[in-house]
């Protein structure tokens, strides 16, 4: 990740697309050569050669605005885990520690892929769902134990005396944390969850093998009918490739535009 | 609750331990209302933990704090009562900076004190001109000076109409020449009658302010009097020999 001259203390988390800064004129420039390259690589491929590519190009957009909702579904939920278990895990009440804290080591333990498979066959004995919300909830489920770490590390970031200033002047712990310690942790943490989103948009691809009609499976599912497995998979990499370039892009922006603020 | 002639801050036997260390040992002294208590003492020398035990952000280990007959120390007590009546101005200011100098006055107003925004802007803007600095009152703390960050502090401080006010070295992160407007302010507030407990090393403060200054050293009250009799006539060794150091 490069270095962006943020004033509080950058938190590294090593997953993810590399979000181009434009202090890193290399990967800034890698960045517009990768995005502009493969937007004109697919424009090639569809039009220069529409026998063989331009029926990929229209089966798989369903399973990009699949990969989408999934994506942004389970990022929404992962923040909403991950804050109420980074809470936790800064309790000082040690069963909602225990608790929170369990969470985490056991998730990060289990390989993503093997948890999916878990919570959506454990969860699809018990309850009836649509497969879809059942693979957002066990992406979120994983990815919440990350994020937890994130707000922690976020949270503790913040000076003590912020804590301290706060619960002088009358407030409950509660209040503080709502009303001081939070808005400014958000902005800690904004840069690494934006590195999560885009790491789970690759990783969301891993939901093809359960029943979800995602970009990869569109993809398997129009290769195995044709045979074309080479122009078929080349199409789904360099869509995953322009989603996870355009988010990064996206993100960078907004990081800048926070910055800018004060 | 209160019993009218009991002191504002009593300190009963206070003790409290780091680990091993010792960081104060039967520690005593009461403030009654309208009084002005500074206490110094070299660094390492528990004045600082005392202060902080008072409004319940250090525990003591044995011992009894009240303010305004509120026991600090027993579990049942709502902490959170007694911080609203004692105030409480930090060394390095702990202003919010993600609000800016007038939310920083109005928070805790609405939050705590159920006001509402008008009746609590209108308050802070009071206070805002009485330290000196309404017309920062919609800037950010990070484009304020460290002796305007403080002025505010104490503003915001003072927004919750405390009882008290406890000062924890709230010059010592200032550059020299911002200290005095800073003084100016804690000296303005002594006049009228505010109950204050300082702890600096501003020795000129102390003399012109305090009713009564406390010396600490190794978690122990060393000396206690007037500063007439404290910068004057010292009794002790540990005291002369500080004071033969800073003066």
């Amino acid at each position: 990740m490069p270095d962006n001259k943020s004033t509080h203390t950058p938190i590294a988390v090593g997953d993810g697309a590399a979000i181009p800064h434009k202090s890193d004129v290399g990967l800034f420039t890698a960045w517009r050569i990768a995005f502009f390259g493969s937007i004109v690589l697919c424009l090639f491929l569809a039009f220069g050669r529409p026998d063989q590519y331009m029926a990929i190009f229209m089966f798989v957009p369903d399973g990009i605005w699949v990969t989408f909702k999934v994506t942004l579904g389970a990022i929404l939920l992962a923040i909403v885990f991950g804050l109420i278990a980074g809470l936790g895990r800064i309790s000082g009440n040690r069963f909602i520690n225990g608790t929170a804290s369990l969470y985490v080591e056991v998730i990060r333990g289990i390989p993503l892929l093997v948890q999916l498979f878990y919570i959506y066959y454990a969860l699809g004995r018990f309850i009836k769902i649509p497969d879809i919300l059942s693979a957002i909830i066990a992406m979120a489920f994983c990815y919440g134990a990350y994020m937890a770490e994130i707000f922690r590390a976020g949270i503790q970031s913040i000076p003590k005396g912020q804590m301290e200033a706060a619960l002088s002047l009358g407030m409950s712990r509660r209040q503080a944390m709502r009303q001081v310690i939070l808005p400014q942790a958000f902005k800690v943490v904004l840069p690494p969850i934006g590195n999560e989103f885009i790491a789970l948009l690759k990783d969301s691809s891993l939901v093809s093998i359960l029943a979800v009609s995602d970009l990869l499976r569109r993809g398997r599912e129009y290769a195995s009918e044709t045979f074309n497995y080479f122009e078929t998979y080349t199409v789904i990499a360099l869509i995953y490739l322009i989603m996870t370039l355009f988010f990064s892009k996206l993100i960078s922006i907004m990081e800048e535009r926070l910055n800018e603020g004060r | 609750m209160k019993v009218d002639n009991s002191p504002m801050i009593e300190v009963c036997g206070v003790s409290k331990f780091f680990g091993s260390f010792q960081a104060l040992s039967d520690i005593s002294f009461n403030v009654s209302d309208g009084e002005k208590v500074v206490i110094i003492g070299p660094s390492g020398s528990g004045k600082s933990t005392i202060l902080r035990s008072i409004n319940g952000l250090e525990t003591i280990d044995r011992g009894r704090i009240s303010v305004h007959g509120m026991d600090v120390s027993l579990p049942k007590t709502d902490i959170c009562k007694v911080r609203e009546e004692v105030g409480m101005v930090f060394q390095s200011f702990n202003l919010f900076p993600h609000k800016t100098v007038l939310e920083n006055l109005t928070l805790a107003q609405t939050v705590v004190r159920k006001r509402s925004r008008k009746a609590a802007e209108e308050i802070a803007m009071g206070l805002l001109r009485k330290v000196n600095i309404a017309e920062k009152a919609h800037a950010y703390p990070a484009k304020l000076s460290g002796g305007q960050q403080q002025r505010v502090a104490i503003a915001r401080s003072l927004a919750m109409n405390p009882k008290a006010i406890l000062f924890d070295e709230p010059t010592s992160a200032l550059d020299p020449e911002m200290i005095g407007e800073v003084l100016d302010v804690m000296k303005n507030l002594a006049r009228e009658g505010m109950t204050m407990v300082v702890v600096t090393h501003e020795m000129g403060f102390a003399r012109e302010v305090a009713d009564r200054v406390i010396f600490m050293d190794h978690g122990k009250i060393v000396e206690e009097g007037t500063p007439e009799h404290f910068f004057t006539n010292p009794t002790h060794e540990r005291a002369k020999l500080f004071l033969s150091q800073i003066l």
